[in-house]
Order: C-alpha cells, then sequence, then structure tokens
C-alpha cells in the first residue's frame, strides 16, 4: 500500500488571510522565527500496491480539476511509502 | 416565466430567491441539485449558502452535481443564469465565469448593508438599472474576495464585464472593488450581493435588488 500526497498552495500573488492571522498569532506565544506564513492544503489518497505512472497521471488530473482550482492555487504530486 | 432556483444540500437562500421571483411577478420553480431536469425553466438562479459545507473550496463540489452539467450546457448557449454569493462561487468553479473568490482581507465574515455602483446594464439580470446606479443591497460572505490574473482583470475591465462594484469602501479586499462580473456573451451574471434580500422594505434596508428579477424577466419576453 502507498500513499500518493497532493499538497495544494495558493499562488504567491493571491493574498492569504489566514498565513497571516497564523504569522500574526506567532509571536504573541513567543515564537519569532517568521517572517511570512503561507498556509495550504494536503490531501493523502492511499492505493494499493506501487502507484503506476497512469495512476499518478490520474492523480495529476483529479487535482488539477478537483483537489485544487489553478486559477489561484498550485500543486505538487508525491508518492509516499 | 418560469425561473428556476436549485437546491443544493446547504443551499440558504433558494427560499428566498424564490419568492423574489414571484414578487417580480415571475413563475418560480425549485430545481434540485442531483436532477439534470431544468423542467423548462427560461433562466436559472444559483442562490446563496454553504452549498456540501464549503468543503474543500466554496462551490468546487456542487459544480459537479448533475444540475449543473445541464445548465453549463444551456449557458454555452445563451440561457440567462445568475449566481448569487455561493452561486457566484460555483460560475467560478464551474469556468462560466472567470477568476475566483477567496477568504476575505481581514478574515471576517462580512454581514453588512452593502452600496454598490451598477457598472454594466447590458446583461439580462441588469437591463432595468441605469449605469451608475447607487444601489444598497446585503452582503454575507466570508470568502468574497475576487482575485483574478491580471490579464484576466484587464479583459473584463476593457470589455465592460464588471456588473457590480462595491462603493464607497471595499468590505473583503476583492480586485478592482468588483461586486459582480458576467461572462463575454452577457447571459452570465456572478454577485456577491444578495438582491433576493432587497426587494421588499419591511425585511430589507431598500428593494433595490428586485430589478434583478423584473429585468430577467422583461428580457425573455423580449426574445
Amino acid at each position: 500500500m502507498a500513499t500518493i500526497v497532493v499538497e495544494v498552495m495558493l499562488k504567491p500573488e493571491i493574498l492569504d488571510p489566514q498565513g497571516q492571522a497564523v504569522a500574526a498569532a506567532l509571536p504573541r506565544l513567543g515564537f519569532t522565527f517568521a517572517t511570512a506564513v503561507r498556509q495550504g492544503k494536503r490531501f493523502e489518497i492511499e492505493v494499493a500496491g506501487t502507484p503506476s505512472a497512469e495512476q499518478l497521471a490520474e492523480v495529476e488530473k483529479a487535482a488539477e480539476t478537483l483537489l485544487s482550482n489553478p486559477v489561484i492555487e498550485t500543486f505538487v504530486v508525491k508518492v509516499e511509502a | 416565466m418560469r425561473i428556476g432556483v436549485v437546491t443544493f444540500p446547504g443551499s440558504l437562500d433558494d427560499s428566498s430567491a424564490l419568492r423574489a421571483i414571484r414578487l417580480a411577478g415571475g413563475t418560480p420553480v425549485p430545481l434540485f441539485h442531483a436532477s439534470d431536469d431544468l423542467k423548462e425553466v427560461q433562466a436559472v438562479v444559483l442562490p446563496g449558502g454553504f452549498s456540501y459545507g464549503d468543503y474543500l473550496r466554496c462551490g468546487a463540489i456542487s459544480r459537479f452535481a448533475p444540475i449543473m452539467s445541464s445548465i453549463i450546457i444551456a449557458a454555452e448557449h445563451g440561457f440567462p443564469v445568475l449566481g448569487i454569493c455561493n452561486g457566484f462561487q460555483i460560475l467560478c468553479e464551474s469556468h462560466l465565469l472567470p477568476g475566483a473568490l477567496t477568504r476575505n482581507q481581514g478574515l471576517h465574515f462580512v454581514c453588512t448593508d452593502q452600496p454598490l455602483t451598477v457598472e454594466n446594464n447590458s446583461t439580462p439580470w441588469t437591463s432595468g438599472y441605469s449605469k451608475g446606479d447607487r444601489l444598497v443591497i446585503p452582503i454575507k460572505n466570508g470568502e468574497g474576495s475576487f482575485q483574478a490574473s491580471v490579464e484576466t482583470l484587464r479583459e473584463l475591465e476593457s470589455e465592460g464585464r464588471v456588473v457590480l462594484r462595491y462603493a464607497d469602501s471595499n468590505p473583503n479586499g476583492s480586485k478592482n472593488d468588483i461586486a459582480g462580473i458576467t461572462n463575454a456573451r452577457g447571459n452570465v451574471v456572478g454577485v456577491m450581493p444578495h438582491p433576493e434580500q432587497a426587494i421588499e422594505d419591511l425585511t430589507g434596508p431598500s428593494t433595490d435588488g428586485l430589478t434583478f428579477f423584473t429585468s430577467v424577466l422583461h428580457s425573455l419576453v423580449g426574445r
């Protein structure tokens, strides 16, 4: 069994108020390391066996049509054991 | 004149939209997301609410509802479609309208009587207004910030496809103060404000919204 991970992030030019809110909250807790925070989504998709190239191509297609909105977001697909 | 209103799981303003159509003099027809039957309506409204709980992204899952496949085909042939709030989000996710609605700047859910300016009165939904008309219509959303690429914004502006603009102040960080847009053909309109909530003195801040519904009835008669 393998897990295909799809990570979706807002494009850099799209305002991310949630990330900004997190960045503003960190120093209030004493964490002063962050200059900026962007928040995204992670999907873990389980498949039987080792994913084939065709399966990965299908996941790419699903990521483009449903999991992300290409108007405002980018995504990456990776396989985790 | 039969005007349909689609109910998705999580729609909130479907009954208000049906009522607005009736008060404007049309015959409201309830449509259901799980059927692809448009029941011979001549125009359709996608109402506000939180369809599918806004899971994934607002409107992202509704886009794949059976009724949407019929609406997308009809819209491409000039059928009038109005998306209000969540309906606007669904139209963007369906690629019937460009751009996307994202989390409000400042993260607040904004619920207020919003001043607006009419920018385009050549759509079937806004033909009863004059260009430059000032309206007050409620907005109520958490993800109403209109975002699009620089090229898309330039195209919308140069082709006069901005339908409504926020007046006085921008409540959510929308690019170019955009509150509503239309497609290239002009039959599909998406607006974040809720015209169906501004149709009677008793319950709304104005009756400015009723003209959306009387406009479409007049445009259908003129066909």
